[in-house]
C-alpha cells in the first residue's frame, strides 16, 4: 500500500514538474480589444508552448498596476507612446528592448522612428510601435452637420446634447481649439498652468452644454446611437465602429488637427517571458492577424499598409473621416514631462467640482 | 491540563482574526499613514512633512468634495433608515413565520447582483431614452423624453437601493426580539400610537438603528461605482478623487493623504452623530 501511495505521489510530482516547464504564461497588460480571442488562439497554435493570459487596462492604470509592483507581474504592457518616458524616469518599471529581437523593418518607419525618439533613455529604446489611431470628435450628420473643431462641443447650439470624456485629450484638445500650442508650453510649466487656466475657465463654462461627461466606450456608444448625444470628443476607433452600426456618425478631424497616439509595446522591468513576448510582437504585425486585430481595435496597425488592412467596414469609415490633409495635420502627442499630469490632474478636479 | 486546552483553542480560535486585522487593516493603514506624511519634492527625492494634509485643506475642490459626500451619506442614511424602518418592523412583527423567510429573500436578491449590474440596471431604467422615459412618452403623460439620469437625486436614489438591505438587516434582528406585551402595555397604560412608537419601540430598537447607520453611512461613504456611474457631470464624490489622485495623477502621496482624511472624517462623523443624539456603543451596538 505505502509504496503505491509513494509511487503515485512522485508521479504526481513530476507531472506537475513538467508541466510547469514546458508550458510558459505570457501575461499582455493591454487595452480592451487589442488581444481578441482569435489572435491568441492562432498564437498557441503556432506556439503551444505558450499560455496568453491578458488583463485590460488604459494608460494611467498601467502605470499604476506596474508602479506598485515595481514592474512585475506583467511580461508585455502597451501604453501609448507619450507615457512611457516619464513614467520610466520617474518610477524605473520598463526594460530595454532587444530590437534584434523584433521585425523593425516590417513597422511604419516614422511611426518606429517616432516612437524610438520619444521612448530612448540614456541610449536605449524601450517600446516600438503597435497601433495608432486619433483622439477628435464624432458628429451624428444628421443633426449636427457642420461641427468642424473641438469648440463645437460647447456651441450653444448644442446644448444638452454633447459629450467629452474628462481626461487630459479634451483640455490638450480645447487649448488647440482656443488657438494655443500645449506641445509647445510642455516645457514651461508656468506658461502651461496658465494655458490651463484659461481651459479650465472655458470647460466650466461649457458644462451648461454638455449632457455628461463619458467614461468608457461602451458608455459612449450608447450615448450616440441613442441619440442623446450628437457630437462627442471620441477616439477614431469607437467612431469607426459606431459608422458600421449607423452611417450617420462620423469621426470629424478638428480643423486644427485630430490628436495622435500611438500604442506600443514594451517590456515591464520584472518581466520574465521577454522571448514569448517578442514573439507576439513579431506574429501580431504580420499581415494576415493585423487585419484580425484591427477588425477588433478599430486602429490602425503600424505597418506601412496598415489603412489597406483594415476590415472593410472600417475602411470606409476611414475614407469618410480622414483625406490627405487631414492626415498631413495629425497633431502627435508630445512627451509628457514628470509633473504636467499632476497640474492637468488638479485642472480636471476643478472642473468636475465646478457648478 | 483543560485549562492549556482552553488556552490553545482560543488561541487558535484568536489568531485567524487577529491576523485578519492586523494583516489587512492596521498594517496597511499605517503603510497609507506613512505614505501620506511624504513629500515629493523632485523625481525620487522625498521629504517627511504635513504638506499633503495642507493642500488637501487649502484647496476648497477637495475640500468642498468630501462635505459634499459625507453630506449626502447622511442623506442616504436617513433615508434608508425612514424606508427601511416599516419594511424592517413589518418582516419582524406584522408578517406571519412562513411568509418571513421569504420576505427576507426578497430583500436579500439584489444583493446577489453586482454593484455594477444593479448601477447598469438604473441607468437602463432612467436614461432618457430609457424604460421610464419612453414609457411616459408613450402613454401621452409627456410629450418630450426627459432625462432622469447624471444628477444627484439618481446617485441618492441608487445608493439607498444599494445599502438599503444593511439597514433591515440588524433592525429585524433588534425588533424580531422585542416582546408584543411590552406594546400591550404601553397601549393599556394609555400610550398613543405616536407615544408608544416614540417611548418604547424606538428605544428598544436604537442598537439596530445605531448599527445599521453606521454601517449604511461609512458604505455610503466610502462607495465608488454608484456615483460615478449614476452621477453627471457636477457630481463628485471623494473616492473618486483618491482614484483620480492615485491613477490620473500618479500622486500616490496626496492620494494616501485624502485616504487617511476620509476615515478620520467619516469617524468624526459618526462620533459626532452618536453624541447628537445621546448614543454611545456600549450602549447600544455592544448591549449586552
Amino acid at each position: 500500500m505505502k509504496p503505491t501511495i509513494r509511487a503515485l505521489l512522485a508521479g504526481t510530482a513530476m507531472v506537475l514538474a513538467g508541466g510547469t516547464a514546458s508550458a510558459e504564461t505570457l501575461r499582455l497588460l493591454t487595452w480592451g480589444g487589442y488581444a481578441p480571442e482569435d489572435v491568441i488562439a492562432a498564437f498557441e497554435e503556432e506556439y503551444p508552448d505558450i499560455d496568453v493570459e491578458v488583463t485590460l487596462s488604459n494608460n494611467e492604470e498601467m502605470v499604476a498596476k506596474l508602479r506598485a509592483t515595481g514592474g512585475t507581474g506583467f511580461d508585455l504592457a502597451q501604453p501609448s507612446h507619450d507615457r512611457v518616458y516619464a513614467a520610466q524616469v520617474e518610477y524605473n518599471i520598463y526594460k530595454p528592448l532587444d530590437l534584434s529581437k523584433i521585425d523593425t523593418d516590417k513597422m511604419t518607419p516614422n511611426l518606429l522612428d517616432g516612437v524610438k525618439a520619444n521612448t530612448t533613455i540614456e541610449g536605449e529604446v524601450y517600446s516600438v510601435p503597435h497601433q495608432w489611431g486619433t483622439s477628435g470628435i464624432m458628429a451624428n450628420m444628421k443633426e449636427a452637420p457642420d461641427a468642424t473643431g473641438w469648440a463645437d462641443l460647447c456651441d450653444e447650439k448644442y446644448a444638452g446634447r454633447t459629450s467629452m470624456r474628462l481626461r487630459r485629450t479634451i483640455l490638450l484638445g480645447t487649448a488647440f481649439g482656443m488657438g494655443m500650442d500645449p506641445f509647445a508650453l510642455y516645457s514651461d510649466p508656468e506658461g502651461y498652468q496658465d494655458m490651463l487656466d484659461q481651459v479650465t475657465e472655458k470647460l466650466i463654462a461649457c458644462k451648461s452644454v454638455i449632457k455628461t461627461y463619458w467614461s468608457g466606450g461602451d458608455d459612449l456608444s450608447a450615448l450616440m446611437l441613442s441619440g442623446e448625444v450628437v457630437l462627442s470628443e471620441t477616439w477614431d476607433s469607437t467612431a469607426f465602429k459606431l459608422y458600421g452600426e449607423n452611417p450617420d456618425i462620423v469621426f470629424v478631424p478638428p480643423e486644427t488637427g485630430a490628436l495622435a497616439w500611438i500604442d506600443t509595446f514594451t517590456i515591464p522591468r520584472g518581466g520574465e517571458a521577454d522571448d514569448a513576448a517578442y514573439k507576439w510582437i513579431n506574429f501580431v504585425l504580420r499581415p494576415e492577424i493585423t487585419q484580425m486585430m484591427s477588425a477588433s481595435t478599430g486602429a490602425i496597425a503600424a505597418v506601412p499598409d496598415g489603412i489597406d488592412l483594415l476590415p472593410e467596414d472600417k475602411k470606409a469609415a476611414v475614407s469618410a473621416a480622414f483625406d490627405q490633409s487631414d492626415i498631413d495635420n495629425l497633431k502627435f502627442f508630445a512627451n509628457i514631462p514628470p509633473g504636467i499630469e499632476d497640474m492637468e490632474g488638479l485642472a480636471l478636479e476643478r472642473i468636475k467640482a465646478a457648478n | 491540563m483543560s485549562r492549556d486546552a482552553g488556552r490553545l483553542s482560543l488561541i487558535l480560535l484568536f489568531t485567524p482574526f487577529a491576523l485578519w486585522i492586523a494583516l489587512l487593516i492596521i498594517l496597511p493603514q499605517l503603510g497609507i499613514g506613512y505614505v501620506s506624511i511624504r513629500e515629493k519634492v523632485g523625481i525620487n527625492q522625498y521629504e517627511y512633512g504635513f504638506k499633503n494634509y495642507v493642500d488637501f485643506i487649502t484647496e476648497p475642490v477637495y475640500r468642498n468634495t468630501l462635505l459634499r459626500t459625507a453630506w449626502m451619506s447622511i442623506l442616504v442614511t436617513a433615508l434608508a433608515l425612514i424606508i427601511g424602518f416599516p419594511i424592517a418592523w413589518y418582516i419582524a412583527k406584522i408578517a406571519r413565520e412562513r411568509s418571513r423567510a421569504a420576505l427576507f429573500l426578497m430583500c436579500l436578491i439584489p444583493l446577489w447582483v453586482s454593484d455594477l449590474v444593479r448601477a447598469y440596471g438604473w441607468i437602463v431604467l432612467l436614461r432618457e431614452t430609457g424604460v421610464i422615459s419612453m414609457t411616459l412618452v408613450k402613454w401621452g403623460i409627456i410629450s418630450q423624453p426627459i432625462e432622469m439620469l447624471y444628477n444627484d437625486m439618481t446617485v441618492i436614489i441608487g445608493l439607498v437601493y444599494t445599502v438599503i438591505l444593511f439597514m433591515i438587516v440588524p433592525l429585524v434582528s433588534t425588533l424580531q426580539g422585542m416582546d408584543d406585551a411590552l406594546l400591550e402595555a404601553g397601549y393599556n397604560l394609555g400610550g398613543s400610537r405616536v407615544t408608544v412608537f416614540r417611548r418604547i419601540i424606538v428605544p428598544y430598537a436604537m442598537p439596530g438603528i445605531v448599527a445599521g447607520c453606521i454601517i449604511t453611512f461609512m458604505l455610503t461613504a466610502g462607495s465608488y461605482l454608484t456615483p460615478i456611474l449614476l452621477g453627471g457631470k457636477n457630481s463628485s464624490w471623494f473616492t473618486e478623487q483618491i482614484y483620480n489622485q492615485f491613477i490620473t495623477r500618479y500622486n500616490w502621496e496626496s492620494g494616501s493623504a485624502f485616504g487617511v482624511s476620509l476615515l478620520v472624517f467619516t469617524s468624526f462623523v459618526v462620533w459626532a452623530g452618536l453624541r447628537l443624539t445621546g448614543q454611545s456603543l456600549a450602549t447600544t451596538v455592544a448591549k449586552e
